[in-house]
């Protein structure tokens, strides 16, 4: 027990102060390369010799970043470029922006202009993945980071480096999985915001770091005698469920969460890495073989029928859209994932994520009525 | 002496300018579209809503009737019809007011055709149900997910081609070979879906089309060079349906050799279709704010602004000599599928070339890719050109995200630098 509390600390520290994590890496002589989100390849970066640390914003009133972004622009990109401004990522060697929506296309420009002390590496995914082209051009894509990474380390990523790093995501992806069904039969001790911490703590470790102590802490709960939760069980969807005070409501309200379909979380861990064929090769199919995201395109429009499916897998009774703010391609995808989720019986409830947000009064009392609903 | 009163009275009307031939045949190519799409309904063939960047010689060769949603929607914008559209796309579907509003009016439209909503519809329905979809993202992401719900509700398919946002400064080969590719798909695949043969030699005779009118509609507004201005520049967005919808067809030849020529007698007689003295040459930045069009230009006209260059009407001048060729255009035609770099030179080339003396910027709400790098581009275009500029808020379908107010007290401010710099010249 003292060996979960101290892996659950440690993680809960890092998603806390990420500054001590960048500096940690830092002082071990490491470089460190800022992850944008969604999807960055962390694997290159790994494959590199340097640490992937993500940049998922935080609470930052945007101050200077006024100067780069209007009001109506994504959160979390206000935040990432108030950050960068303030200094708050001085250390980075570079960061990676992958353009999964508008707002990300226009922040490579920004990056690239405002914050010219630490350079912006883009990466473009192609979204016609039925074009077996896009292969090409994704390896492509993949090629040209390699080679400005080199330009950092001064080092090529071999062949073997980055199958050594795709090992080490997919082995990270089954933990982090298993993670989430164990936590399930520990609700007592893995909360809302426990799970929460455990999953994004993922963005400020070296990843075979992180799988470690995750490791640890399922064997420490499978040691434990399963709980038998009476509480309500959820599912959240979105791209972040943020800040941890909104978390402590659904703890609040017996709310558990026994699985999530975020961007942050639970996503990126959904689809490995192929194991046959060369090494940027297996990661252009791994980009192929996503699914039910709304940044990734996709026909059908499948969410709702996959968020379905994890309720019955999880027993959970409702489905909370966690709905950044600014976030068109999840405005596009919420009418149909919360008509199949009806049509389904499962009540939905759609909350309005801004880290920025200091009241959650609001969303306290919806929360409320939504628990008495399920 | 009461019979003099009463003709003082009376107040005299102005004379109203005769429409341009070249204006009359916009509205007969138009109608001849629509038209064209209703008689193909009825003759059982397909017909597509297309991207308003999609490489329509594609369907253009292949004789499929293809019209255009953006435009559509700015089209009902721009009469004011716009709000029911939006209400019941944010009301009963369930979309949120952030999204694109071209899409929104689309969307609504969409759920009536399918008979799933009971909006009337302004227009009769001329913008039939569609049998199938052509998408491109050299415009923005967000018409991907416009699409996907689109394909969705109507259970049609998409024929997609991905051109990839372009963050370098040149179209990279990778790039270029991935698009072509997914042209090479998409003949093969319209093909079989709508019955229709390819036919090569009719191809080349579609590009050939096509390159003409791309070069005769950049030549039109090239001609903005001169001072006065031969044309009151909104009047060329008046003529951006014949590129966008109708780019491959040799109606659209006839339409612009008719505005040029136009143009030209302007030039030789020393005439302008612009009311007033043309105090001002600036730039409109920026998809036109069509439910306030006639407030911004009567605002601009209260200064003697004209706008004589813009950055979007010219998106459609796409030139190319092959497949390759267009492969890269379409990878480069769009100003929001280019970075900064490119959007700041193509920019400061149309500045000088036009003699502007400001720029104008619409915040347009619903176009995030537009307004999201734009603060950086308006710092860096008006350093390097020595050009101020001003923004106002607006919307290219939503009358509820514009201020009249705003807008004057914006211009005005302009104006008074604009005087300045000419007084210190």
């Amino acid at each position: 027990m003292a060996n979960l509390e101290l892996n659950l600390l440690k993680l809960k520290n890092a998603c806390a102060q990420p500054r001590l994590q960048l500096e940690h890496y830092l002082a071990e002589g490491k470089k460190v390369i800022g992850c944008f989100p969604p999807y960055t390849p962390e694997e290159l970066v790994h494959a590199a010799g340097m640490i992937p640390l993500g940049l998922w914003g935080g609470n930052k009133e945007p101050v200077l970043a006024k100067s780069y972004l209007p009001p109506f622009a994504c959160p979390i990109m206000q935040a990432d470029m108030e950050f960068g401004l303030t200094g708050a990522y001085k250390g980075l060697s570079a960061v990676i922006i992958p353009t999964l929506c508008d707002t990300l296309r226009c922040m490579t420009q920004n990056w690239r202009f405002g914050m010219k002390s630490i350079p912006m590496i883009p990466i473009v995914y192609p979204q016609n993945r039925k074009s077996p082209a896009s292969i090409e051009y994704l390896i492509d894509e993949y090629e040209t980071i390699a080679a400005v990474m080199a330009t950092i380390t001064g080092q090529m990523i071999t062949e073997k480096a980055l199958c050594g790093a795709i090992e080490i995501y997919n082995e990270h992806n089954a933990t982090m999985n298993n993670f989430s069904k164990v936590a399930n039969e520990h609700l007592d001790i893995i909360t809302p915001t426990i799970r929460h911490i455990v999953m994004k703590s993922a963005f400020f470790f070296e990843k075979a770091e992180h799988t470690t102590v995750v490791k640890e802490i399922i064997y420490e709960l499978q040691k434990l005698p399963v709980y038998k939760f009476t509480g309500k069980k959820v599912i959240l969807t979105g791209i972040t469920c943020e800040p941890n005070e909104l978390l402590k409501i659904f703890e609040d309200n017996s709310i558990a969460v026994v699985g999530d379909d975020l961007a942050q979380e639970s996503r990126q861990y959904r689809t490995d890495t192929p194991s046959k064929g060369g090494a940027m090769k297996r990661l252009a199919l791994q980009w192929n073989a996503r699914h039910g995201c709304s940044l990734v395109h996709e026909e059908g429009k499948p969410r709702g029928s996959m968020l379905l499916k994890m309720c019955q897998d999880t027993s959970a009774t409702g489905v909370v859209n966690c709905l950044m703010k600014f976030c068109d391609p999840e405005e596009y995808d919420q009418p149909y994932f919360e008509m199949d989720l009806k049509n389904g019986g499962i009540p939905t409830l759609t909350i309005e994520i801004n880290q920025h947000t200091a009241s959650l009064e609001q969303i306290s009392t919806r929360i409320e009525s939504f628990a008495e609903m399920i | 002496m009461d019979d003099v009163k009463t003709i003082n009275e009376v107040p005299v009307a102005k004379p109203k300018r005769p429409k341009a031939k070249s204006m009359i045949m916009i509205g007969e190519q138009t109608k001849a579209l629509f038209d064209s799409a209703i008689a193909a309904k009825e003759k059982g063939e397909l017909v597509g809503w297309s991207g308003s960047i999609f490489p329509q010689e594609i369907a253009e060769t292949l004789g499929v009737v293809v019209l255009y949603p953006e435009n559509h929607s700015a089209g009902i914008a721009a009469r004011h019809q716009a709000d029911p559209f939006l209400q019941e796309c944010e009301g009963p579907l369930g979309y949120s007011n952030d999204l694109c509003a071209y899409a929104k009016v689309n969307l609504a439209y969409a759920t009536v055709l399918a008979g799933k909503s009971s909006v009337e519809l302004p227009d009769g329905g001329k913008m039939v149900k569609p049998d199938f979809l052509l998408l491109t993202n050299n415009i923005c992401n967000q018409l991907t997910k416009w699409y996907e719900n689109l394909a969705k509700q109507l259970n049609i398919p998409i024929f997609f081609i991905d051109t990839c946002y372009n963050p370098w400064d040149h179209v990279t080969e990778s790039r270029v070979r991935y698009v072509r590719a997914q042209i090479d798909q998409l003949i093969a695949d319209l093909s079989a879906f709508t019955g229709k043969k390819w036919d090569d030699e009719r191809f080349k005779e579609v590009m050939k089309i096509s390159q003409r009118n791309s070069y005769l509609w950049e030549r039109a507004n090239n001609l903005m060079d001169r001072k006065p201005a031969p044309l009151s520049g909104f009047e060329l967005f008046n003529y951006m349906s014949c590129m966008v919808c109708n780019r491959g067809k040799e109606s659209t030849t006839a339409i612009l050799e008719q505005l040029n020529s136009e143009i030209e007698k302007h030039i030789a007689d020393g005439t302008s279709t612009y009311p007033t003295k043309e105090n001002y040459r600036v730039s409109w930045d920026g998809i036109a704010c069509w439910p306030y069009l006639r407030h911004n230009l009567h605002t601009l006209k209260e200064h003697g602004i004209n706008m004589v260059a813009s950055s979007y009407g010219k998106a459609w001048a796409i030139e190319y000599e092959d497949l390759d060729g267009m492969a890269r255009a379409y990878c480069f035609a769009s100003t929001n599928g280019d970075n900064a770099t490119t959007m700041i030179s193509r920019r400061l080339e149309a500045l000088k070339k036009f003699g502007c003396e400001g720029t104008i910027y619409h915040v347009n709400r619903s176009c995030k890719v537009m307004d999201c790098q734009m603060m950086e581009v308006q710092r860096q275009l008006s350093k390097l050109a020595g050009v101020p500029f001003t923004s106002f808020d607006g919307d290219q379908a939503d009358y509820r995200n514009y201020s009249e107010a705003q807008f004057e007290t914006r211009i005005q401010g302009l104006v008074e630098v604009m005087e300045q710099n000419k007084e210190g010249k």
